[in-house]
């Protein structure tokens, strides 16, 4: 099992990256304009308040003291408090972290369900009109603002066919599922766009592979070797396309969640950065980083799961 | 792509002959490109209407003759706004591009050609940076600066260099090892003469093409910033901006934000286009 | 051996180029015994590999097409059938084996697996059943510890334990005939050795008829019964192995026995052909051979030769042929 090795070792040398995530986010905060402890504690507050304060936090000690001091309380899993909701940070965020995460796997399910017919379209009918009709599409995908095409689906599905909720998020899991739909189809339609191309041009090549030929040489059907060679070989650099593009995913439900009113993470990030609530922008930011590099990490680990010849 | 090149040239007159040889879909992205162009630079000509003069009388018009787009909820005409903005949203997509390409370009040079510490340095820093999701990182840097298209153009220098960065780095690595890189150097150039006369003109074609794309995504995201509220200030007419104002009326007047984000997704298509054809062109993949 | 159970007959393959149509497989016929092993040599571009894909009707692009020919397997013609019915040609009838099995074989699918896929579509066996059988043709194919190798992936397997996964992947669909597409050619000699003692078990063993597609006569003289030897898309000389390397008629063929290492007098300089061979779009008129042929007579260039029985299972095509040094039978033609 050695080529999993390196589940044990990447960790290690993510440490660097995870260090300097921890530095961008103490730096972001700290250069905020003004007095961190009036921020803190408002306009109003008194001089003994204000001292208090910077005592209590630490904000008297040199700024390396203050940064360990930072660092420290991130592995007590404190991530200071929210100035607006009067609670912890991470607390908080964790109360959000639902919707958003079914909003990311749902996108993530969704674009497939519609990349891979119509990539299999396209890589069927090269250089024919289904084609470059996927083509133009996926290349008019690629430029359709998220937050439009929300309010469009919108206007399509909620409005004119009353077939599935304005926003909100709802109680039940039917209802939040139903809530649901039209959110992860708007960001599903955008990653398709991306995926789609990439998709057709890996079947395209695995369509004409030698692998390919030798299983249609074995009199196996057209249909088996697409279902069992071409497909399985053509996903594997679609779904690592996949991992890369988890930030954008990411970027993709700040706006979602704004446009469908989903109290989720994104949500919480744009009403904080409205409120100077800068606590919450910093732990959302960084936890949104944290996924991110989880997210190749655990990407890695499937495409050695998935390509035998891989070795990290 | 290939299939274009299989059909049979078509007669060329003058237009014709000063466009040979360029790829059809560049002459199409190229097309949307100049339309956008002309619309921003002689709105004050073309534009029907005052973008902020406000007929009462005429709220929430829908599409007619007098008001091809319709009306907004101040009884604004749609059309002349979404004319006016072509200045702002293409400004963002050009600014959001340039001020990157430069911090990256320069970085990318100097870390690929010293190599060693420095690039490593800098190779950290690039990591990390691209480990935030893009628009965190902007909104994170916006929090702070506080909102307005200032801001937006200095997160998007501090975010969106990394990819030239990257891109640069990458083939003056190679450059580097060449002959005539090789030469300079035994002629006893400067490094700086070397680095960004010898070397940074070869190295640039692939950032060139990819400046393009990317500048489909610069455009996407200064309008969702300023539609979040977080970018372009009102009254200021920008399509993201407009196509927020219409989400509270959609129930009644669709076209509110209907039409600007056609014009997002139709500006952002003839990028990609381009960037496409250039690509072609230069043979290089995007 | 018995009588011809697998006759090709005027297979012919076209591509499309820009330039016009051209004829790269021309009107090639030969017939194969039941056991028996037929060697199909010329040089590179000679059409042979693109004659063999045509059998299975597995043309790489879609500006190949098969306009004539008739293929016939027990006297049935295959070539008529419908596409659907032809795919039961593919592996039931026709096993084929390639030059590179890395690339021949999915390479995220485990080897076990693929042959019990083939197995199982062919047989309807359970997936037991297949893996079963799987395992068995492996340990038939000379792989040893085929239980452990059969859970191994293509990668993992080296070049010769490779091919020999890939024959025993053709031979799960049962062939009554195999085409080895220059199986040795990026092997190494022991290995190579070992590939073509393989082959010739399975014919004993199966009564296998076997194709054997190669531009190695040293190949050929060890392994095969018959030869076809093909330039430029056409048959220049069909026979038996012995007579055919001993007493060449065809001067390409005297001329490729003269290539090989070994042959003439020992301290000779190794004779090669002069010129290169003909490239799609321009292909000589008359005999295709006849600017590098060095018996080349006026009719050569004019006149394609007819391909003829001459006596002794043979047959020919040249205006002019070798003087045979072993028989009598007189040089026919224009001279």
């Amino acid at each position: 099992m050695h080529r999993y090795r390196f589940v044990f070792y990447r960790p290690l040398q993510l440490l660097p990256v995870l260090v300097g995530i921890s530095i961008i986010t103490f730096v972001l905060v700290h250069s905020i304009p003004g007095d961190p402890a009036r921020i803190l504690l408002g306009t109003r507050a008194t001089p003994e308040a204000l001292a208090n304060i910077r005592a209590q936090f630490g904000l008297d000690e040199p700024i390396w003291v203050q940064y360990f001091d930072f660092v420290k309380n991130l592995f007590h899993g404190e991530m200071g408090r929210s100035i607006l909701y009067k609670v912890d940070v991470i607390g908080l965020i964790l109360g959000r972290l639902e919707p958003t995460l079914v909003l990311v796997f749902g996108s993530v399910i969704l674009s497939l369900i519609i990349t891979i017919p119509l990539a299999t379209l396209a890589a069927g009918h090269r250089g024919g009109a289904i084609d470059h009709a996927v083509r133009m599409i996926s290349t008019g995908g690629l430029g359709m603002p998220a937050f439009w095409l929300g309010i469009m689906l919108i206007i399509l599905f909620s409005v004119k066919l009353g077939l599935f909720p304005v926003s909100g998020y709802g109680q039940s899991v039917a209802d939040k599922l139903h809530h649901m739909v039209l959110p992860c189809l708007t960001i599903a339609l955008s990653l398709s766009a991306v995926l789609t191309r990439s998709l057709r041009a890996s079947l395209l090549a695995e369509m004409e592979s030698d692998a390919a030929m030798a299983a249609r040489a074995r009199g196996l059907p057209e249909h088996i070797v697409f279902r069992r060679h071409v497909l399985p070989n053509s996903l594997i650099p679609t779904l690592n396309l996949l991992a890369v593009n988890i930030g954008w995913l990411i970027s993709g439900t700040v706006v979602v969640e704004s446009v469908f009113a989903i109290p989720g993470m994104g949500q919480l990030l744009i009403r904080a950065i409205f409120t100077r609530d800068y606590m919450v922008v910093q732990g959302v930011a960084m936890l949104f980083a944290l996924a991110s590099v989880l997210t190749n990490f655990l990407a890695d680990i499937l495409t050695v799961v998935l390509d035998p010849r891989v070795t990290l | 792509m290939s299939e274009a090149t299989l059909d049979r040239p078509m007669p060329r007159r003058f237009l014709g002959r000063l466009t040979a040889g360029v790829p059809q879909p560049m002459l199409i992205g190229g097309a949307i490109l100049t339309v956008f162009l002309v619309l921003a630079i002689g709105a004050p000509l073309i534009s029907p209407y005052d973008p902020v003069y406000q007929d009462i009388a005429a709220r929430l018009a829908p599409p007619s003759l007098a008001h091809p787009f319709g009306t907004d909820n101040f009884g604004r005409d749609i059309l002349a706004r979404v004319i006016w903005s072509a200045r702002v949203d293409l400004q963002i997509a050009v600014l959001g591009v340039i001020f990157p390409f430069i911090i990256g370009t320069a970085t990318g040079t100097i870390a690929g050609y010293f190599g060693g510490l420095t690039d490593t340095l800098f190779m950290r820093v690039v990591d990390v940076v691209l480990a935030f999701p893009f628009l965190v990182l902007m909104l994170a840097i916006i929090a702070i600066l506080g909102p307005g298209l200032a801001s937006f153009y200095i997160a998007m220098g501090l975010v969106g260099w990394v990819s030239y960065a990257r891109l640069i780095r990458a083939q003056i690595l190679v450059l580097r090892q060449s002959d005539f890189a090789m030469a300079a150097k035994s002629l006893g150039f400067s490094h700086w003469r070397i680095m960004f006369r010898h070397l940074l003109p070869n190295a640039m074609v692939g950032s060139i093409v990819f400046s393009m794309s990317d500048a489909v995504l610069v455009l996407l995201n200064g309008a969702a910033i300023s539609y979040l509220g977080l970018g372009v200030q009102p009254p200021t007419a920008e399509w993201g901006i407009m196509v927020a104002d219409g989400q509270a009326f959609i129930s009644i007047a669709w076209w509110i934000s209907t039409f600007p984000g056609l014009a997002i997704v139709v500006l952002a298509f003839g990028f990609s286009l381009l960037a496409d054809g250039l690509g072609e062109k230069l043979g290089v993949r995007p | 051996m018995s009588g011809a159970f697998f006759e090709v007959e005027d297979l012919t393959v076209d591509v499309a180029t820009d330039t016009g149509r051209h004829v790269i497989v021309d009107r090639v016929s030969f017939t194969l015994g039941k056991g028996e092993i037929l060697g199909l040599v010329g040089e590179s571009g000679s059409g042979k590999t693109m004659a063999c894909r045509a059998l299975l009707k597995l043309l790489p692009s879609k500006r190949l097409s098969i306009p004539g020919g008739r293929v016939r397997i027990d006297g049935e013609d295959v070539m008529a059938l419908p596409d659907a019915g032809f795919r039961t040609v593919r592996g039931k009838r026709i096993g084929m084996i390639f030059q590179n099995p890395a690339s021949h074989l999915d390479p995220v699918m485990r080897i076990g697996e693929q042959i019990a896929e083939s197995v199982r579509f062919h047989h309807g066996s359970s997936r037991r059943a297949a893996e079963a059988r799987a395992v068995e043709l492996l340990t038939q194919v000379g792989i040893p510890d085929p239980k452990e190798r059969s859970r191994g992936f293509p990668h993992e397997f080296s070049g010769g334990m490779r091919q020999r996964a890939m024959i025993a992947l053709a031979l799960a669909s049962d062939p009554d005939i195999l085409i080895a597409d220059e199986p040795t050619t990026a092997l190494d000699v022991t290995v190579q050795a070992q590939i073509l003692r393989l082959l010739k078990e399975l014919r004993d063993a199966r009564g296998l008829s076997i194709i054997f597609i190669t531009h190695d006569l040293g190949v050929v003289a060890q392994l095969c019964d018959r030869i076809c030897v093909l330039y430029g898309g056409r048959v220049c000389e069909i026979g038996d192995k012995r007579t055919l390397l001993a007493d060449p008629r065809h001067p390409y063929t005297a001329g490729l026995t003269g290539c090989q290492p070994g042959a003439g007098a020992t301290g000779s300089r190794l004779k090669t052909i002069p010129g290169y061979p003909p490239t799609i779009d321009a292909m000589p008129s008359g005999c295709r051979f006849h600017p590098r042929c060095s018996n080349a007579v006026d009719a050569c260039a004019r006149l394609q030769p007819p391909f003829e029985d001459v006596g002794q299972d043979r047959r020919l095509a040249c205006h002019n042929p070798v003087v045979s040094e072993l028989t009598s039978v007189p040089a026919r033609g224009f001279a």
